[in-house]
């Protein structure tokens, strides 16, 4: 009885075709937005703004646009860890290069950058499909690590292709506090994860759907595969772009291009994974799960072997992490394949019936 | 033109060790449809194990016969626990848990074994074969044509197993059409596990020339990352397409290692070793433009 539309009569197009078209959802989501642009900033502690929350909204933002990819446009890619990379450097180097270029205009073009890099490796995906184009995605990964630490000139002549960022200043107000950035990443994840919401909605959105469940089908239909395919990969690009700036700006203040590994390549895609292909709301679930799970087990481990009392090492207990880690991917994709969105999915059916059995 | 020769040899050469790897890939698809991440970490697996046998003071024969017992207890397991629970869901939700697969053997793995980097001893020694050197000043080593020699008496070996007997005839059934297989009698789950145990005993040749040549280490699961282009350049569905592409892949690797870098740092000035990473990647993925399925693999069509 909480989760019902009956009553709720559209008059206009405008109402009918609004982002959010039931009234519960348009009041969760303000709310949700309310508690995390105003109480959150001020009950949560410098440990959570740092460790928790930011790279939280910054890796959301990633697996939502590893999400538009792969669960939208149904091309799958293992190369996100390097458009991220893409980003981050473009905006260190428009930043460091341009004098007085305002930090938002920096992302913006970062993330501009990797989408060309995207449409790039995104070319062979008008040929090759499935997992013959996840491997091919492999070569973006690794070439572009590898030019980020060959070529200098590309991370201001620092050694090893290191860059570490100049401070975040925006019309000369500093962001320095944990508040403040956080504040920042969340205004643009809100925005773009609103755009994001809107595009899959739209004539792109459908195409892209219409794609990725047969491409030849949707061909016969008219929707134009390559300009299709190439601005999927343009906005997934775009997006991991954006959230490599953040990464490096916001997160970490000083990166390496080793850092953009195969290894978060992976990290986005189980988050997309856990969370749910196809759906916004599963990005952020998923980032969510992803990024707990290792700090729940950092925590509960140790405590956990010295009430057993068993002499766990250090190595011991990594090497535990890593099975828990595996197994719990597995044990996901066999109990819930469709990710964490799909229990909320369930979650509203039963709230629209509760507490009445029909 | 000698210097070229021989770079060029020991490129084909180190190409069959990656066909070996890319090997498991093939056999794993072609029986189950199935994009194994997880073979590298087999052969991490394959190979600590064989040291740790060894190391309890079995001999090498019994060594390699308990890690292929292991590798088929581990095969079956995943049948069971993983693959058999997962039937009719989509191709990229089995890869997904292969990824989660590997990160679990790669937990399991050095928990059993320990994590040090160990050395293993298999009885060859890696050194220039002296008649080559002494007739056409070549350095070709030994262990490298001994392990080039074994991996194709495996494909050999593996290629008349699918062609000839009984269960390789219902192997290729399964990989035809697993609903077809099925109407007709064959036990699907029986192939698969068997087919992860091939998989496994792949896996184990390759740890073992791997691991005795580098050390057995966790290094070992990179060598998944050398395979996949060897993969899609020979086609997921062929054997033969693994060793061609091995063959491909390890030659233009090593002579681009050596030609590449000269001319790039003549153009840009700078240090700009290190592109075997992705070298293989790039060329794989130029091949594919012109033959989307690769060398040898089954060419899609695609209905509505």
């Amino acid at each position: 009885m909480f989760y019902r539309e009956t009553g709720q009569f559209k008059t206009s197009y405008a109402a009918d075709q609004q982002i959010f078209p039931i009234r519960q959802d348009r009041v969760g989501v303000i709310l949700l937005l309310l508690v995390a642009f105003i109480v959150v900033p001020l009950v949560a502690g410098s440990y959570w703004f740092n460790a928790i929350l930011i790279p939280f909204l910054i890796f959301a933002l990633a697996a939502l646009g590893l999400n538009i990819l792969t669960g939208y446009a149904g091309q799958l890619s293992l190369g996100s860890a390097a458009f991220m990379a893409v980003g981050a450097y473009a905006a260190y180097n428009f930043q460091v290069r341009v004098e007085g270029m305002p930090i938002l205009v920096s992302f913006l073009l970062g993330g501009l950058t990797a989408a060309g890099v995207g449409i790039l490796f995104g070319l062979p995906s008008l040929r090759i499909k499935g997992f013959y184009l996840a491997v091919a995605t492999l070569a973006a990964q690794f070439f572009i690590v590898w030019c980020l630490t060959k070529f200098p000139y590309l991370s201001n002549y620092s050694s090893s292709g290191v860059i570490s960022v100049p401070g975040v200043e925006m019309a000369g107000f500093t962001f320095d506090t944990p508040q403040s950035r956080y504040l920042l990443v969340l205004s643009i994840v809100t925005v773009l994860a609103l755009l994001a919401k809107n595009m899959v909605r739209s004539t792109t959105g459908r195409a892209w759907m219409a794609v990725r469940d047969m491409d030849v089908a949707a061909e016969v239909i008219g929707i134009r595969l390559m300009h299709t395919k190439l601005l999927a990969f343009a906005v997934s690009s775009f997006y991991c772009g954006v959230a490599g700036a953040l990464y490096a700006f916001l997160y970490l203040g000083s990166v390496e291009p080793d850092g953009f590994s195969l290894d978060l390549s992976f990290k986005i895609l189980f988050m997309i994974i856990v969370g749910g292909v196809g759906s916004i709301l599963g990005s952020f679930l998923g980032a969510a799960f992803i990024l707990l799970l290792p700090i729940f087990l950092d925590i509960s481990l140790p405590w956990l072997s010295e009430l057993l009392h068993l002499p766990f090492d250090g190595a011991t207990v990594s090497h535990i992490q890593l099975m828990i880690f595996g197994a719990l991917i597995m044990f996901f994709l066999i109990v819930e394949p469709h990710g964490l969105a799909r229990l909320w999915q369930i979650g509203k059916e039963k709230l629209r019936l509760w507490p009445f059995p029909h | 033109m000698q210097f070229f020769l021989e770079v060029l040899i020991g490129g084909l050469l180190s190409g069959v060790m990656y066909s070996l790897v890319a090997l498991g890939f093939v056999l794993i698809f072609k029986a189950s449809g199935v994009f194994n991440f997880a073979q590298g970490a087999m052969v991490y697996f394959a190979a600590l194990s064989l040291v740790g046998c060894m190391g309890m003071g079995a001999p090498l024969w019994l060594a390699f016969i308990l890690a292929f017992a292991i590798m088929t207890l581990l095969g079956i397991a995943t049948e069971k626990f993983v693959l058999r629970k997962m039937v009719n869901q989509a191709p990229i939700a089995l890869f997904m848990a292969t990824i989660g697969l590997a990160f679990f053997i790669e937990g399991l793995a050095p928990l059993l074994w320990g994590n040090e980097v160990r050395a293993l001893e298999i009885g060859l020694v890696d050194e220039p074969i002296a008649w080559i050197l002494d007739n056409y000043n070549m350095v070709v080593s030994s262990f490298d044509l001994f392990a080039a020699g074994l991996a194709l008496a495996l494909v050999a070996l593996l290629a008349l197993f699918f062609q000839y007997t009984r269960v390789g005839r219902a192997l290729r059934a399964v990989a035809d059409d697993h609903q077809a297989a099925l109407s007709i009698g064959i036990p699907l789950q029986h192939i698969w596990a068997l087919v992860w145990a091939v998989a496994g005993f792949v896996a184990l040749v390759a740890g073992m020339l791997w691991g005795s040549r580098n050390g057995v280490q966790f290094a070992l699961t990179f060598t998944a990352l050398k395979a996949l282009p060897v993969l899609i350049l020979g086609g997921f569905t062929s054997v033969p397409g693994a060793i061609v592409g091995g063959l491909i892949i390890g030659a233009s690797e090593k002579l681009a290692e050596i030609y590449i870098p000269p001319v790039l740092a003549g153009w840009f000035g700078g240090n700009f070793g290190g592109i075997e990473g992705w070298f293989p990647y790039v060329m794989a993925l130029l091949f594919l433009l012109v033959r989307p399925e690769g060398l040898f693999g089954e060419k899609h069509i695609d209905r509505v």
